[in-house]
């Protein structure tokens, strides 16, 4: 009886939030997939004709840029891994009782927005900027050159603004090792070495690949970064949907690439699921 | 390895505590505070450009120093306009998202019922997925029911990308908690509704709190989602961006430096609770 009352209790404190979404993500979402297979313009109306061609025209249109922001999203990935890493390490096992004070100022300049952090990157790369213009006036560097509207400059800015993304979850990981582990493993004399590989390493890996996952997502769907920092010859896939919405009024085709770019990423999360349980998902 | 060890003498293991913070000589630490450096550079120059007088069009080569910025910021009607929106949404978004949220991580960590791992994944689906196919998404929808754009429409956006990491945050906060406590007070004969408010509440409240902030900060910071949904609304990130179009303004750079300040105060706050806490 009581157990029945309380699975009530338990529908009724899910209802408004999940009828929300249900409302405002699921529903728009299925919009956009029908959206993906109709036909028309944006003056006379999009109809529904099973038009399955959009997805292959819209792929083979912009395979380039589809291509282009899988392989950022693997270098942003890789690079935030190996960047943050030591430096989660180092605040997991030797920050001490200041943990969480270094914890807070490696999240400190991700307070200030997106956008300007990004465009601060434009200030400091900019080509007789601060840094540039400086090395150059030194005699440093060659006068003509450029970072900014260059791939560099696109992947410099994505991987500092998603390095938090990585960190957190390593850190989170890193924490909750058991120290224990790693004193038994020198009691049966490994090495320092030995024990970072075979205990540390695979007790950290629900953090890398959380933190993958949170790193790569955001970075293959970023416009930004690219918008500010990057040139014509940078454009991510992020950049084409937003042209096909807001300026060629072609929302059959943003709609397709849509759904190209969330399949490729919803593949990744369900064998993620599958690797670590639903339950990881949301903490 | 050698294992042949005639004459083993078993030799005196420091604990691990005082293994842990020492060895591996001081490299790590000072890679730590190189990346801890980089991290900070563009903070550096936020601050720094906030007092350029720049001498042409773009504000990327440092002139003159000056508080001219500072002192105009205000008579900027198109960046009081977008902040005042922004602060509207992010004030009505946070409570409604912190309110949706905070009732599904209850019913997540107090419950079982059927669906609930289905809804773990229903919920994380909204955060795998990509801002732009978020935010265009909502437009195609808004579109097709021919539903004009503005500040209810942003709103709407804000919390529908919100209510999963309202849970998320809540949940962690939540699942450490020992739910009988509750189901103790009502054998001692409390009503559910009292129970709640007495002996979980108290509990939880810091992860609310903690969900609060993130969405509002989110919500302010939120440019993709928002530029989708807005219309013709002025709002601080679209400022932002419309500003970086005409050579990224020192009133960017201002803006950046008071918001990182307030990010400051909050962790100089959080600081202080947790020493109180401790002594």
């Amino acid at each position: 009886m009581r157990e029945r009352r309380r699975r009530r209790v338990a529908y009724f404190l899910v209802l408004p939030g999940v009828l929300f979404l249900v409302v405002f993500f699921l529903v728009p979402m299925l919009t956009m997939l029908s959206t993906s297979f109709q036909e028309g313009t944006f003056e006379t109306g999009f109809e529904f004709t099973g038009h399955w061609q959009n997805y292959t025209e819209a792929f083979a249109a912009n395979d380039t840029q589809i291509y282009r922001s899988l392989i950022y999203g693997l270098i942003v990935t890789g690079a935030t891994l190996v960047i943050s890493f030591p430096l989660a390490y180092w605040i997991a096992f030797r920050g001490g009782r200041r943990k969480n004070l270094y914890l807070l100022l490696l999240l400190l300049p991700f307070f200030t927005p997106f956008l300007i952090r990004t465009l601060a990157w434009k200030q400091i790369l900019a080509d007789n900027g601060i840094l540039l213009g400086t090395l150059k006036n030194a005699g440093l560097l060659s006068d003509d050159l450029q970072i900014l509207a260059t791939s560099s400059a696109v992947l410099g800015g994505l991987i500092y603004n998603f390095l938090p993304f990585m960190a957190l979850p390593l850190y989170v990981a890193l924490e909750r090792l058991d120290r224990n582990l790693l004193d038994a493993a020198s009691d049966l004399y490994s090495t320092r070495r030995q024990a970072f590989l075979k205990v540390t390493l695979p007790l950290a890996l629900p953090g890398v690949l959380a933190g993958s996952l949170l790193t790569f997502i955001p970075s293959v769907g970023d416009f930004i970064n690219s918008e500010l920092l990057g040139s014509t010859n940078t454009t991510m896939i992020g950049q084409v949907i937003q042209f096909e919405f807001q300026n060629s009024f072609d929302f059959p085709t943003g709609s397709a690439l849509s759904f190209v770019l969330m399949s490729a990423i919803l593949l990744g999360v369900f064998l993620y699921a599958r690797a670590l349980g639903t339950e990881e998902l949301t903490g | 390895m050698a294992v042949a060890q005639k004459d083993f003498k078993p030799e005196k293991r420091p604990l691990s505590t005082e293994r842990e913070t020492r060895g591996h000589g001081p490299w790590l630490g000072l890679y730590t505070a190189v990346v801890m450096a980089y991290l900070f550079l563009p903070i550096v120059v936020i601050i720094l450009f906030g007092f350029n007088d720049p001498a042409g069009r773009f504000n990327f080569v440092f002139n003159r120093f000056t508080l001219e910025n500072y002192r105009t910021l205000l008579e900027n009607e198109e960046l009081t306009l977008a902040l005042k929106n922004s602060l509207i949404v992010a004030s009505f978004s946070t409570v409604v998202s912190v309110f949706f949220g905070t009732l599904i991580a209850l019913a997540l960590t107090r419950f079982r019922f059927r669906g609930r791992s289905s809804l773990n994944l229903f919920l994380f689906v909204p955060m795998a997925t990509p801002e732009i196919v978020l935010g265009v998404s909502l437009l195609a929808l808004f579109v097709t029911l021919g539903f004009g754009r503005g500040l209810t429409t942003i709103l709407i956006a804000h919390i529908m990308f919100s209510i999963s990491y309202v849970v998320v945050t809540v949940k962690a906060r939540t699942s450490g908690l020992d739910m009988n406590l509750e189901d103790a007070a009502q054998d001692l004969g409390a009503t559910p509704l009292s129970s709640f408010w007495t002996v979980t509440w108290p509990l939880i409240w810091p992860g609310v709190l903690a969900a609060g902030l993130l969405i509002f900060v989110l919500s302010l910071d939120d440019y993709v989602i928002t530029s989708f949904n807005a219309g013709s609304t002025a709002m601080f990130p679209l400022w932002i961006y419309g500003a970086s179009r005409i050579g990224v303004p020192p009133a960017v750079n201002i803006m950046g430096t008071l918001i990182f300040l307030l990010g400051v105060v909050y962790v100089v706050a959080t600081l202080l609770r947790e020493r109180r806490q401790v002594s």
